[in-house]
C-alpha cells in the first residue's frame, strides 16, 4: 500500500442519506439477476462491494446510474428517483460518476478533449472554463503533461486515471468504480489505487466493486458480499475479514485471501 | 449512522418476473410500441406487409402447374378465378426445369451430373465437418437417399441407378468407418468429375493422376536437398512435361487395350445450373490456393514477388469481370499460340479464378494482417522455416480469421457465373430464360423463371452464408 | 593492446546462391525476373504471329473514323456522324453517370436500412434483414433484368393514356394515367419525366456553372454560420439554435437565381401517339439505376451496420454515464468512430458499383462497355485495341477511387504507439 499513511480521520461519513434503495428486484429476461436488494449509502461512506463472478455486483452498480434498469423497488440517488422519466435519469447521471473496468475512453479525442466533453455539452460550460477545470484534475491525477495526447498512446494505468478524471470533471458528488483495476498489468495498479485513495481522503462517496481487498481494509468503511444477486453479509472491514458470519462469505474469502 | 453490520440467514430462490414484465404484452410493449418514433415505423411496416400480401397472394394462389403455353395459362386462370385474376404459372417451370438445371445435357446421361454433384457433397464433407463424424455420415447420407430418390423420379436406367447409389453407399460407409480416408475422395474428386460430365476414357482422368503423381515423387526426391521452392518447382515441371509428352502415347496406347468409356458430351451441350456450379466449384477451389499464394507474395521482403503479387492484384481488382470473360472468348486466341483451340468453357474458368483468386489475396492479407506479430516470432524461435511456419502456424489461423471474407467472395463469384451468358454460354439466368421466352408459347413470360432461378441461387447462396456463421461460431467457442 | 583478430570471411561457394540468406532472395528473384520475361516474350511473340496471320495489326486510327450508330442516351451531343473516339467519350459519360447517381442514391438507401436494421423494433428489423438478404444472395444480373422487363412489358402504351371526349361522356377512365400529379407517364418505351427550361438563361452557357457556384457559395456560407456557432458555445457554453437559419442559407439563394433565371418545368404531353416534350428516360437507364440501388444499398446496409456494431457497447455506456444524451452520443462518440470503419469498405463498394455499370449491356444500355467494347468493337474488328483501351480506362478509375480511399485511411487515422 501507500507508503504514506492514510489518513482514514479525514474520511468522514456524514448523515445526509447520498443512495437508498428498497426492494429493489432485477430480471434479465426470467433470469432473476438482483433479488430484493435493501441497501442505504450515506455521503462520505467508501463502499467496497465483493463477490464471486455472475452474483450480479456490476449489475448492481450498473442499476445506480441506469445504465441496467430495474423492474421492482425504489432507487432514490441524492433524492431523486430513478424511473424511465428522462429528466430524473438525466440530472441523476449528472451527479453520479463512473469509471469502468475497460477505461472505454473515446480513441478519437485528446485526454483533454475527452475530459471537456461532458461539460461543455451537458452542463453548458463555456471552453476556456472546462478546459481549466480538466487541467486542474489531470493535475490532481498526476499525468498534466499527456492532455494533448491520444488514448491510445497512454499505458493501461494512465488510461483509467484519465478515466478518473474524466468523471471528476462533471463534479459528481457520488462516484462509482467498475472493477477499475482488473484489467491492469501488476505494475499500474497501485498508481490508480492511490488515485482513488486521495479521492476518499477528500470526502468522495464511492462504491467500489473490486477484488483489491488490501484497497478495501485500509480505505472502505463498509465491505457488502454478494452472492446470486443478494446482499448475503455486509460489515465494516475488520469485522469483515476477521470474522465473516456466513459461510459463503468464508467460502469466498479463503478463496481469494488463501493465494 | 447506518447499521453496517448484516448477515443473511437464508438465499432467496429465484423469482418469475411480474406479469407485465413477461410474455407477450411485454414483448409488444418493447419492440413494437416502445416510443412515438417505433410505433410509427411498425405501423408503416405492418401496413407495407399488408398492401405486399394483398397484391401477390391471388397471384401465387391461382398458380397453374399444367398448360403448354402462357395463353392457355392465362384462359384456365381466367375460368376458375375470373376475368381481372392473376395467377402465377407455373407450367413453364413444370416443362423446362431440365433446362434450367442441366441445359441441353442429354436426358439419358443426367444420372452423371447428379452423381457428380451428390459426389461434391461427399468430397466437400470432410472439409466442412471435420470434427464430427456424425455430421459427415448425416450429410452424406441425405445426399444419398435425394439422390436416390431424384433418380427414380426420373426413370434412370436400372443400371446407373444401382451404380450411383451403390458409390455413394460404400463412401458412406467409409465415412462412418474412416472418416480420414474420406480425403482421398476430395482429392482426386477434380478428375473424376471431370469425367464423369464430358464422358471419354476412364484411363484420361487415371493419366492425368499420375502426372501429380510424378510431381509428388520429384518433389519427394529433390525437396530435402534443394529447399522447397525447388522441390516444387521442378516437381511442377516433371509433371508438365509428363502431360505434354508422356501422356498422350501412354492414353493412345491403354485406351483401346482395355476400354471403360462413358460417352462423351460435347462443351455446347452444358447450361443451366450445370454450368454454373461447374464454373463457380472449379474457380472456388483453385482460386483460394492461388488467392493464398498471391497474399504471401504482396507480403514478401522480395520486391521482384510483391511488385508483381500488387501489380496482378491491383490490375485484375481494376476491371470488371465481363471484361476479363470478353477476354477470355475474344482476345486469348491472340496471346497463345496459332492454332491451338482451348474450350471456351475452360477458359472461362481459367479468367474467373484468376479474377476470383485476386479477391481472396485480399481477404487473405486482411487474415494475415491480424494475426500478432508474436505468432511469426514465436514460428522463427521454434526453427521452423519460412513454407513450415505458414503450414503449421500462420495460415491456419489467419485462414480461420478470414473465412467470412473467403465465404463472401466465393458467393459473389458464385452470382458472378451468371455473367457467362455475356460470351454465348448458356448460364441459368439469362441464357437459359431467353431460350425458353423464345419459344411462341411462352414468349412474355417474365415472373415465373425468374424467381425459380432467383430461388435456386438463394437457397445456394443462403446456405453459403448460414455455413459460414456456424463456422465462425465454431471457431470463436473454439478459442475460448 | 592488439585488436581482435577480424573473423575470417567465409569463401563465397555456388551453393550459397540457394543456402545463404543473403544470396537466397536474390537468385530467387534473379529466377523469376528471368522467367517473368520469358512468359511476357512468349505472348507478345504469339500475338505478332496471330495478328501477322489474320492480317491485322496494331492500329487506334479507327477512334478517329465515322462510328455510323446511333446512342439514345447521351450527355454531349453526338449523332451517328461523330467518330468512334466520341462515341467512347458518350459511353464512358454514361457509365460515370450511372455510378456517381447510383453511388448517391444507394448509400442514402443504405445507411437509413442499415440504422434500421440496428433498430430494437422487431418488426422493422427483421424486414430489413428479409430485404438484405433476399438482394445479396440473388444474382445483380437477375434484379437488372427484371426490372427492365417489368418496365418494358407491363407498362402501358402511351395511347393508354388517350382521354377521348367519349370516355369523357360516359365517365370512362383511361387505362393508365400519369403520376406525381400528371408529370410523370411512364409507358412502354420509356419514362418521361418534365425536363428543365430556362427563359432567361445565362450567356455562353454559363447557367449550370452559375448554379453550382451559387450552391457551392451556400453550402460555404452554412460552413461560417456553424463555424461562428461552435466559437458562441466555446465562449459562452450556449449553442444558439440554427437549424432554421442553414436552411435559409442553404436553399434561398439557390431558389432565387433559378427563378431570376426564369426556370420552369416542361410537362410530357401526350401529342398523337406518343408524348412530347419533357425529357425522355430509357428503360434500360431506369433498369440499370434502379438495380444497381437497390442491390448496393443491401450491400452497403450491411458495411453501415457492422461498422455500427464494431464500436464497443463501452463507448456508450461512458458517453451515457457522463450524462449524454442518445443523440449527442452518436453524433459526437459513436459515429465518428463508425465512419472510420465504414468508410473504407464503401468506398470499395463504391468501386464495385462502378464497375457493374458494365452489367447494363443486358438490357442494352450503352455505356463503355456497350459503345467501346461493344458495337465499335464488332464493327471496326479491332478486338485488342478496343479491349485494351477499355480496361485501362476502368483501370484508372478504380485506381482514382483506391487512391482516395487510402488519402481518407491516412488522414483519419487513429494515433496509437
Amino acid at each position: 500500500m501507500a507508503k504514506t499513511a492514510i489518513d482514514r480521520s479525514k474520511m468522514q461519513v456524514s448523515d445526509e442519506i447520498a443512495i437508498q434503495i428498497t426492494g429493489m428486484n432485477k430480471w434479465y429476461g426470467s433470469f432473476h439477476v438482483l433479488r430484493d436488494i435493501n441497501m442505504t449509502v450515506n455521503k462520505g461512506e467508501r463502499i467496497v462491494i465483493c463477490g464471486p463472478s455472475g452474483s450480479g455486483k456490476s449489475t448492481l452498480i450498473r442499476c445506480i446510474n441506469r445504465l441496467e434498469e430495474h423492474q421492482q423497488g425504489q432507487i432514490i440517488v441524492d433524492g431523486t428517483e430513478l424511473t424511465s422519466d428522462l429528466k430524473n435519469i438525466d440530472k441523476v447521471r449528472s451527479e453520479v460518476g463512473m469509471v469502468f473496468q475497460h477505461f472505454n475512453l473515446f480513441p478519437h479525442l485528446t485526454i483533454l478533449e475527452n475530459c471537456t466533453l461532458a461539460p461543455i455539452w451537458v452542463r453548458k460550460t463555456p471552453k476556456a472554463e472546462a478546459e481549466e477545470t480538466a487541467m486542474h484534475f489531470l493535475r490532481k491525477v498526476k499525468i498534466p503533461e499527456q492532455a494533448h495526447k491520444y488514448p491510445g498512446q497512454l499505458s493501461g494505468g494512465q488510461q483509467q486515471r484519465v478515466a478518473i478524471a474524466r468523471s471528476l470533471c462533471m463534479k459528481p458528488r457520488i462516484m462509482l468504480f467498475d472493477e477499475p483495476t482488473s484489467a491492469l498489468d501488476p505494475e499500474m495498479i497501485k498508481e490508480v489505487l492511490d488515485t482513488m485513495i486521495s479521492l476518499a481522503e477528500e470526502g468522495m462517496t464511492m462504491l467500489c466493486v473490486t477484488h483489491e481487498m488490501g484497497f478495501a481494509q485500509a480505505v472502505a468503511n463498509r465491505v457488502i458480499f454478494m452472492d446470486q444477486g443478494q446482499i448475503v453479509e455486509q460489515n465494516e472491514p475488520r469485522e469483515f475479514f476477521n470474522n465473516p458470519q456466513s459461510d459463503r462469505t468464508k467460502l469466498f474469502l479463503s478463496q481469494i485471501l488463501g493465494h | 449512522m447506518s447499521d453496517t453490520n448484516f448477515v443473511r440467514t437464508e438465499m432467496l430462490p429465484p423469482v418469475a418476473p411480474p406479469v407485465s414484465q413477461r410474455g407477450l404484452v411485454r414483448w409488444l410493449r418493447e419492440n413494437l410500441f416502445s416510443g412515438p418514433l417505433n410505433t410509427i415505423l411498425s405501423l408503416l411496416a405492418v401496413a407495407a406487409l399488408y398492401y405486399l400480401i394483398k397484391a401477390s397472394l391471388p397471384w401465387w394462389l391461382n398458380g397453374v402447374w399444367t398448360a403448354s403455353s402462357l395463353r392457355e395459362c392465362r384462359d384456365i386462370v381466367a375460368a376458375n378465378a375470373g376475368p381481372d385474376a392473376t395467377g402465377a404459372c407455373w407450367a413453364v417451370i413444370r416443362e423446362r426445369w431440365h433446362q434450367f438445371l442441366f441445359g441441353f445435357y442429354l436426358p439419358e446421361l443426367w444420372w452423371r451430373p447428379m452423381l457428380c454433384f451428390a459426389l461434391l457433397f461427399v468430397a466437400l464433407a470432410p472439409v466442412l465437418y471435420s470434427d464430427s463424424r456424425r455430421n459427415v455420415a448425416l450429410l452424406i447420407g441425405v445426399v444419398t437417399a435425394l439422390l436416390a430418390l431424384c433418380l427414380l423420379l426420373l426413370d434412370t436406367v436400372v443400371l446407373h441407378l444401382v451404380v450411383s447409389v451403390g458409390v455413394m453407399l460404400a463412401l458412406l460407409a467409409v465415412a462412418w468407418t474412416a472418416p480420414r480416408k474420406l480425403l482421398w475422395v476430395t482429392l482426386l474428386y477434380p478428375f473424376f468429375a471431370v469425367w464423369l460430365l464430358w464422358g471419354g476414357s476412364v484411363w484420361g482422368p487415371i493419366t492425368t493422376l499420375l502426372g501429380v503423381g510424378v510431381m509428388a515423387i520429384a518433389y519427394r526426391l529433390v525437396a530435402p536437398s534443394l529447399g522447397v521452392v525447388m522441390g516444387s518447382s521442378i516437381g511442377f515441371v516433371a509433371a508438365c512435361l509428363w502431360w505434354l509428352f508422356a501422356q498422350g502415347p501412354l492414353l493412345a496406347a491403354v485406351a483401346p487395350a482395355l476400354p471403360f468409356d462413358l460417352q462423351p458430351v460435347t462443351s455446347d451441350k452444358f447450361g443451366g445450373f450445370l454450368l454454373a456450379f461447374v464454373i463457380g466449384v472449379s474457380s472456388i477451389s483453385i482460386s483460394l490456393p492461388l488467392g493464398i499464394l498471391l497474399a504471401l507474395g504482396r507480403r514478401s521482403d522480395m520486391l521482384l514477388i510483391k511488385t508483381l503479387s500488387v501489380g496482378f492484384i491491383e490490375f485484375v481488382r481494376g476491371v470488371p469481370l465481363i471484361t476479363m470473360l470478353f477476354t477470355a472468348s475474344l482476345l486469348l486466341q491472340y496471346f497463345l499460340p496459332p492454332r491451338t483451340n482451348f474450350d471456351l468453357i475452360l477458359r472461362v474458368v481459367i479468367l474467373v479464378t484468376l479474377f476470383s483468386a485476386a479477391y481472396n489475396a485480399e481477404v487473405v492479407r486482411g487474415g494475415l494482417a491480424a494475426l500478432p506479430r508474436g505468432q511469426y516470432e514465436a514460428a522463427d524461435a521454434l526453427g521452423l522455416d519460412y513454407w513450415q511456419a505458414q503450414r503449421l502456424i500462420i495460415m491456419p489461423q489467419a485462414l480461420k480469421i478470414s473465412i467470412p471474407g473467403i465465404v463472401s467472395t466465393f458467393i459473389g463469384l458464385f452470382k458472378d457465373t451468371t455473367l457467362v451468358s455475356f460470351v454465348g454460354l448458356n448460364d441459368p439466368l439469362k441464357g437459359i430464360t431467353q431460350i425458353v421466352r423464345a419459344d411462341i408459347n411462352w414468349k412474355g413470360i417474365y415472373w415465373e423463371p425468374y424467381i425459380f432461378v432467383g430461388a435456386i441461387f438463394f437457397l445456394a447462396c443462403f446456405g453459403m452464408s448460414r455455413y459460414s456463421m456456424y463456422l465462425e461460431q465454431k471457431l470463436k467457442t473454439d478459442h475460448r | 593492446m592488439t585488436l581482435a583478430p577480424e573473423p575470417p570471411k567465409p569463401q563465397f561457394r555456388l551453393s550459397m546462391l540457394i543456402y545463404d540468406t543473403r544470396y537466397r532472395a536474390v537468385t530467387i528473384q534473379v529466377i523469376v525476373l528471368l522467367l517473368t520475361l520469358a512468359f511476357v516474350g512468349w505472348l507478345v511473340n504469339n500475338t505478332i504471329e496471330n495478328l501477322a496471320a489474320k492480317d491485322k495489326d496494331i492500329n487506334f486510327s479507327f477512334l478517329w473514323n465515322r462510328a455510323g450508330y446511333d446512342i439514345d442516351q447521351q450527355l454531349i451531343p453526338y449523332t451517328n456522324d461523330s467518330t468512334h473516339g466520341r462515341a467512347a467519350i458518350i459511353g464512358l459519360l454514361n457509365t460515370l453517370v450511372v455510378a456517381v447517381i447510383g453511388c448517391a442514391l444507394s448509400t442514402v438507401l443504405g445507411v437509413i436500412i442499415g440504422v434500421l436494421r440496428l433498430s430494437k423494433n422487431w418488426l422493422v428489423s427483421r424486414l430489413m434483414t428479409v430485404y438484405i438478404e433476399m438482394f445479396r444472395n440473388v444474382p445483380l444480373l437477375l434484379w437488372i433484368i427484371l426490372v427492365f422487363v417489368i418496365f418494358s412489358e407491363i407498362a402501358p402504351q402511351p395511347k393508354d393514356f388517350k382521354i377521348t371526349p367519349e370516355m369523357t361522356a360516359q365517365g370512362i377512365a383511361p387505362k393508365a394515367s400519369m403520376i406525381f400529379d400528371n408529370s410523370v407517364a411512364i409507358t412502354n418505351r420509356g419514362t418521361n419525366i418534365p425536363s428543365v427550361l430556362l427563359e432567361n438563361p445565362l450567356p455562353f452557357h454559363l447557367s449550370g456553372w452559375a448554379v453550382l457556384a451559387v450552391i457551392a457559395a451556400s453550402v460555404f456560407a452554412n460552413r461560417m454560420l456553424l463555424r461562428r456557432a461552435k466559437a458562441v458555445q466555446e465562449a459562452t457554453g450556449n449553442r444558439p439554435a440554427t437549424w432554421w437559419q442553414s436552411i435559409l442559407i442553404l436553399f434561398v439563394p439557390t431558389f432565387a437565381l433559378l427563378i431570376a433565371m426564369g426556370f420552369h418545368l416542361e410537362y410530357p404531353e401526350l401529342k398523337g401517339f406518343n408524348f412530347k416534350g419533357g425529357l425522355n428516360i430509357a428503360h434500360s437507364f431506369t433498369a440499370l439505376l434502379l438495380a444497381l440501388v437497390l442491390y448496393y444499398a443491401s450491400v452497403i446496409a450491411e458495411t453501415v451496420r457492422s461498422g455500427i456494431q464494431a464500436i464497443s457497447r463501452g463507448q456508450s455506456e461512458a458517453a451515457f454515464a457522463l450524462g449524454l444524451r442518445p443523440g449527442r452520443t452518436m453524433s459526437l462518440i459513436i459515429l465518428p468512430q463508425a465512419l472510420r470503419v465504414i468508410i473504407p469498405p464503401l468506398i470499395s463498394q463504391y468501386l464495385s458499383l462502378t464497375k457493374d455499370t458494365s452489367l447494363g449491356i443486358a438490357v442494352s444500355y450503352l455505356d463503355l462497355r456497350g459503345t467501346l467494347g461493344g458495337i465499335t468493337l464488332n464493327q471496326t474488328g479491332r478486338e485488342l485495341e478496343c479491349m485494351v483501351l477499355m480496361m485501362l480506362i476502368y483501370l484508372i478509375i478504380s485506381l482514382i477511387i483506391s487512391a482516395l480511399m487510402n488519402l481518407y485511411n491516412a488522414s483519419v487515422k487513429l494515433k496509437e504507439r
